[in-house]
């Protein structure tokens, strides 16, 4: 057997998301600041030795906090994403096998949800909630299953046409085991590539509610709400919202990385 | 596409009374007196049986095209919105007409010159900025072109048409680098498909000039980016409140988060109705446009005849 050998993208993917996960574990541990310990005296520092990311409005360690900021955006990404992961590939794999009713109402449910602006919904939601973790929660069950029941429907609904689902069927197994056993391993590996990506897009949705007000709430540091605060100094203190900002876009690349990698795997296979 | 419209009614019509607690307490705080709430109750039709809240919210949605008082404001919610309906307006003008501005050339070159160094750029960029955040894309424009090169301004709008596009350059830009990554990439797929079909390589044969066959291959790559563009639709529009907001932009999407916050739910009411309608009504428009320029769209064949092979047609 030929062996697999590893896309350069998706080692890349790994090393640099390896990396932040660990930096941002590590940095809060070994940092001599707090990320929510305010310091009048040494407020909006530019980077130095001292304050390697510089200091905000209220003097706390910018380095400390982008990296706790990391610790909560990134758990977070991970445990909101999971629920619709399951919810989405279940209604995919019975929609794809079934079609019929499941079918349509998969289908209408996410063509009305589609056509909605996502940010209009999270401020909808926000209202009701109030602002928070569970408002993202909630936003993203309603609409982050969508995109796993879309891509798991169509490769089911093509597995399903093949002989061997057939004679399956005919050997007496139950659609049950046909669906868990058989089409789930096959159809797995591209909700898994959908879900690197959509993972992107839920971190940046996470940081964009933050910068709202809708977020994370404080004193919890969040990216989003830290690139709020420098907004207002932009202009003499770019520090403030533009490091913040950049772990965003590393996690972003990380991630894109490892999903186009995942891609170019799943093809050689 | 009405299906959404008619979802969106009843969802927000829901919304208001799925809040836990009292709309009217929330809206006074804890400190009002029992007279105040019951006063605030008859305001906003609270004392009435639900389903008779629902027949008099779709009357007067549909005769009016209102939602009942803005709270915070105290006008009619639809005059509020309507007020600041130009300014999103032109914002979601200015970003489309950026987003074809880029993506055409674009997808065109990468497309004609296959593994050149545009292709190349399309297809590594996209790695790199799917990560980030619209505003805070925004931000930096704001820190390069307004502060440090004082190119633009740094925010709110001026007087005037050309003071308009001098003040949407910046945030419109932002929302088109945000949405051209995907038309490019289908754009360019939908090329390449076209330029392999026979009737290229026909018009190759008989020598017709470069310039007359790209256009031929482009007009029928087009309605298929501009089908997924309408898909698009709604990240357009959620972008633009979103950005209103970085550039202090006076629009719908400054009004919402700022009716979120008062908690004036007869505003956040119409602003959800009337986006809904915007993305509907601006899909219309991109079918429309869609017919224009694929004719057999125009002509009612549509359906079968739009989903074949595009070649030899145009």
């Amino acid at each position: 057997m030929k062996r697999l050998h590893l896309p350069r993208t998706l080692a890349a993917g790994v090393a640099l998301l390896a990396a932040i996960v660990l930096a941002v574990l590590i940095i809060p541990l070994l940092s001599p600041y707090d990320p929510t310990a305010e310091d009048i005296s040494s407020m909006l520092q530019p980077p130095s030795f001292v304050h390697p990311f510089g200091t905000d409005q209220l003097g706390r360690d910018l380095l400390v906090r982008v990296a706790a900021a990391g610790r909560v955006d990134l758990a977070l990404m991970v445990g909101v994403e999971l629920l619709p992961f399951i919810i989405g590939t279940a209604a995919g794999l019975i929609a794809g096998y079934y079609g019929g009713w499941p079918n349509r109402i998969i289908t209408l449910l996410s063509d009305a949800l589609i056509a909605f602006p996502f940010y209009l919904l999270v401020a909808v939601v926000a209202f009701v909630t109030g602002t928070g973790v569970t408002g993202i929660f909630l936003t993203f069950l309603i609409m982050g299953w969508i995109i796993f029941a879309r891509t798991v429907k169509g490769a089911t609904a093509s597995l399903a046409g093949e002989e061997w689902v057939e004679s399956a069927r005919v050997m007496g197994f139950s659609d049950t085991s046909i669906l868990l056993r058989q089409m789930l391993p096959n159809v797995f590996s591209q909700a898994v590539i959908v879900l690197v990506s959509d993972m992107v897009a839920l971190l940046v949705a996470i940081v964009t509610l933050g910068y709202l007000g809708l977020g994370v709430t404080p004193p919890t540091p969040d990216w989003g709400t830290m690139i709020a605060d420098g907004q207002s100094f932009l202009a003499t203190r770019w520090w403030v919202s533009t490091l913040p900002g950049t772990a965003v876009v590393l996690v972003g690349i990380a991630l894109a990385l490892i999903g186009d990698g995942l891609n170019d795997a799943r093809r050689q296979v | 596409m009405l299906l959404v419209l008619v979802l969106v009614t009843i969802g927000v019509f829901l919304i208001v009374r799925l809040v836990p607690g009292d709309p009217a307490q929330m809206v006074l705080g804890l400190k009002a007196r029992p007279e105040q709430i019951a006063d605030m109750h008859h305001r906003l039709g609270l004392d009435q049986s639900i389903g008779k809240q629902f027949t008099s919210f779709i009357g007067t949605l549909l005769a009016t095209g209102d939602t009942g008082q803005s709270i915070a404001y105290n006008v009619s919610s639809r005059a509020l919105v309507l007020s600041r309906l130009p300014v999103s307006l032109w914002l979601i003008g200015c970003s489309a007409v950026l987003v074809v501005a880029i993506s055409l050339p674009l997808a065109m070159t990468a497309a004609l010159h296959k593994g050149g160094w545009v292709d190349q750029l399309v297809r590594i960029v996209p790695t790199i900025t799917l990560g980030m955040p619209e505003f805070w894309v925004g931000l930096v424009f704001v820190l390069l072109f307004a502060v440090t090169l004082k190119i633009f301004p740094v925010g709110g709008t001026q007087p005037g048409i050309d003071g308009m596009l001098y003040s949407m350059a910046l945030p419109s830009l932002t929302i088109a680098l945000a949405q051209t990554p995907f038309i490019v990439r289908s754009l360019r797929t939908r090329i390449l498909e076209v330029l392999g079909a026979d009737f290229v390589v026909t018009l190759r044969a008989a020598h017709l000039p470069e310039r007359v066959i790209r256009r031929h291959v482009l007009r029928n790559a087009l309605l298929p980016a501009l089908q997924l563009y309408g898909m698009k639709i709604s990240f357009l529009v959620g972008g633009t409140l979103v950005v209103e907001q970085v550039f202090g932009l006076k629009g719908v999407g400054s009004l919402l988060f700022s009716a979120i916050t008062v908690r004036d739910f007869p505003l956040i009411q119409a602003i959800a109705i009337y986006c809904a309608l915007g993305v509907v009504l601006i899909s219309i428009i991109v079918e429309i446009a869609g017919g224009l320029i694929d004719y057999r769209v125009r002509g009612g064949l549509g359906g079968e005849a739009r989903h074949q092979e595009a070649g030899g047609v145009a």
